[in-house]
């Protein structure tokens, strides 16, 4: 298997060796080896989960930082609707916009209007193409690398449209081309994400070859000097309008907004990992075929519920709710033409499929996997089935798997260590009491013999 | 779950069983799951994952709507899947009639659960190569549904 880049890694410092983790793994993607964490990195979809439960915060998600910057001349920072979810309610967006332009960005472009016209798009395709139902959302990125492991099947019935943030970086450089008349690859557009696996995707996009975004910026890593520009900023009267989304394209920012947003037919939104596999796991067997649109998102609450977050999910949500309240009947600020122009033109359409990545296989060949299995099994059934975690896997069959792979050893789970000890030690005490028959008497003679 | 490994005319097998009662609904659910796992780790195409798993849902579905107990035995070998349901329950009086799409004995309680739409045999056909059905009204039902597996070379 190829090299996967990974947003999540482990602060290897602050790892205790603790299993915490890998049982909330969805695709068992994490072993714990020499007292540390190790991730698979291939089965690794960056949902963010394991950062959830650490309790000593020892995974950390590795993005750019604003040294990045320097390397292009013109810089446009790329905020989603989650990020004005993070400040106190009814902080102007106007304001946080403004507050990039004071960190070194030159422009401020939402992804929110991006958003907005995928939701256009969306319907659109929906109401022309008559697509396979559902339609499944193609924004989480960790649903689709959770898609590309566990349910292949199902990855023809993607929408077929970039992210809003892609097609966001691509609109903003067109933009600055156009009103500044700054050469394109001097542009750099930079995101600043709350996601673990938004910041994977950018370094290995799904659906395209190249991503227009240059940098993904942990908001962590700017939050503090924003809420200093902003008290900085706060007396002064700005007028650059770079607040143009409307709450059409904010909404996105919680479970439901985007299904919502599509207005149109009827719509299912699921959050929250596990949640997600059981509804796909009844999409697969052909159920809910009368749902036109599923948005499905990884974190419970959508993304203002992202581990990355800095405020409460429900506080970031109601935070969000009052600001899409706030600009729900604001003009939106790419009229329908304009978006039906960038549907017709293409523009804005996945250029690659989405590929199954079947890495939970055991052989490529059946008659060998049969094999592989049979004896998965067997190791299974030895097991004590109390899926301890002590030996550093998620559950017994996941040893048992990793024992088939060669990766493990029976005597990983304690238990059959102790088996082992204990017949060691009753051979040990057995051969103790032997005695050389130069040595014994006739009685100890016959015990010994007797055994 | 039991699972029994047999060598069958030398060649590697596998057997998943599962026990079937009455009005268990999830049964069918985790048994599809549980068997789609599997398969993946076989390596079988996500075409054939679907269908299979498509089938054993729907027949599980109707051994826990029509019959009072029952059994899964899936059998996997290279070249093919067989699905076997065997029930005790009220049998099939007419199985001509229960292949059409929307037919349906279901009660009016099922009904309102959102099963029994009468689309549970014509699916099963659907996704499998063949289909056996054996049935005797009072005494129970006997369903074989085989999925062939594509070779190493048509899979591409």
């Amino acid at each position: 298997m190829s090299y996967y880049h990974h947003s999540i890694t482990l602060d290897y410092e602050k790892c205790r060796g603790c299993t915490n983790c890998i049982k909330s793994c969805p695709t068992e993607a994490i072993r714990v080896h020499g007292g540390k964490a190790k991730i698979i990195g291939e089965r690794c979809i960056d949902c963010g989960e394991c950062i959830r439960v650490c309790p000593y915060n020892a995974k950390i998600v590795v993005t750019d930082t604003l040294d990045k910057l320097s390397g292009f001349k013109y810089k446009i920072a790329l905020p989603g609707p989650t990020f004005y979810a993070q400040f106190k309610e009814g902080e102007n967006v106007e304001n946080i916009l403004e507050a990039f332009l004071g960190l070194g960005f030159d422009n401020v472009f939402e992804v929110a209007l991006a958003e907005e016209i995928v939701s256009f798009m969306t319907r659109h395709y929906l109401i022309t193409n008559k697509p396979k139902k559902p339609l499944i959302s193609s924004y989480c990125p960790a649903i689709l690398r959770l898609m590309q492991i566990k349910f292949p099947e199902l990855l023809g019935q993607v929408s077929p449209f970039m992210t809003p943030r892609e097609i966001a970086a691509r609109l903003a450089k067109e933009e600055a081309v156009k009103r500044e008349g700054i050469p394109y690859k001097d542009i750099g557009v930079f995101s600043i994400s709350l996601c673990p696996a938004r910041v994977t995707e950018m370094k290995q996009p799904m659906g395209i070859i190249n991503s227009a975004v240059d940098g993904v910026i942990n908001m962590s890593l700017v939050y503090k000097d924003i809420l200093k520009q902003l008290t900085k900023n706060h007396k002064k009267e700005k007028n650059n309008n770079l607040q143009r989304a409307t709450g059409t394209g904010m909404s996105w920012g919680y479970i439901t907004g985007e299904a919502k947003a599509l207005n149109y037919g009827s719509v299912l939104a699921v959050c929250g990992i596990h949640n997600v596999i059981s509804l796909l796991e009844e999409i697969e067997r052909g159920e809910l075929k009368d749902v036109d649109f599923l948005e499905l998102r990884a974190c419970t609450g959508g993304c203002v519920g992202s581990p990355l977050s800095i405020q409460n999910l429900f506080v970031g949500r109601v935070r969000l709710k009052y600001l899409v309240e706030k600009y729900r009947t604001k003009t939106p600020y790419y009229q329908e033409n304009e978006m039906l122009n960038f549907y017709q033109q293409n523009s804005f359409f996945s250029t690659e499929t989405f590929r199954p990545r079947p890495v939970m296989i055991l052989d490529d060949d059946v008659s060998k996997a049969l094999l592989k299995m049979e004896r998965l099994d067997k190791i299974t059934n030895g097991l004590p089935g109390l899926d301890c975690g002590a030996c550093g896997a998620p559950s017994c069959r996941a040893l048992a798997e990793d024992i088939i792979r060669g990766l493990a050893v029976e005597t990983d789970c304690i238990f059959k260590l102790r088996e082992r000890v204990q017949i060691l030690a009753e051979e040990v005490l057995d051969l103790a009491r032997k005695i050389p028959p130069a040595m014994g008497d006739d009685s100890s003679k016959e015990k010994g013999r007797g055994k | 779950m039991n699972r029994i490994n047999e060598e069958a005319e030398n060649k590697p097998q596998l057997k998943l069983e599962f026990e079937i009662k009455e009005k268990d609904f999830n049964v069918a659910g985790e048994a599809a799951s549980k068997v789609k796992k599997t398969l993946q780790q076989l390596g079988l195409t996500p075409e054939a994952v679907r269908n299979i798993a498509i089938v054993i849902y729907e027949a599980v579905m109707n051994v826990v709507i029509h019959a009072t107990c029952g059994q899964l035995k899936v059998i996997i070998i290279p070249e093919r899947v067989t699905v076997l349901t065997e029930d005790k329950g009220i049998g099939i009086s007419n199985i001509e009639l229960a292949m059409k799409e929307g037919y349906s004995t279901a009660t009016h309680e099922i009904r309102e659960m959102g099963f029994g739409a009468g689309m549970g045999l014509p699916n099963i056909k659907q996704c499998s190569h063949k289909l056996n059905i054996k049935s005797q009204v009072g005494v129970g039902t006997v369903l074989e549904a085989i999925i062939y597996l594509p070779s190493k070379d048509e899979k591409g």
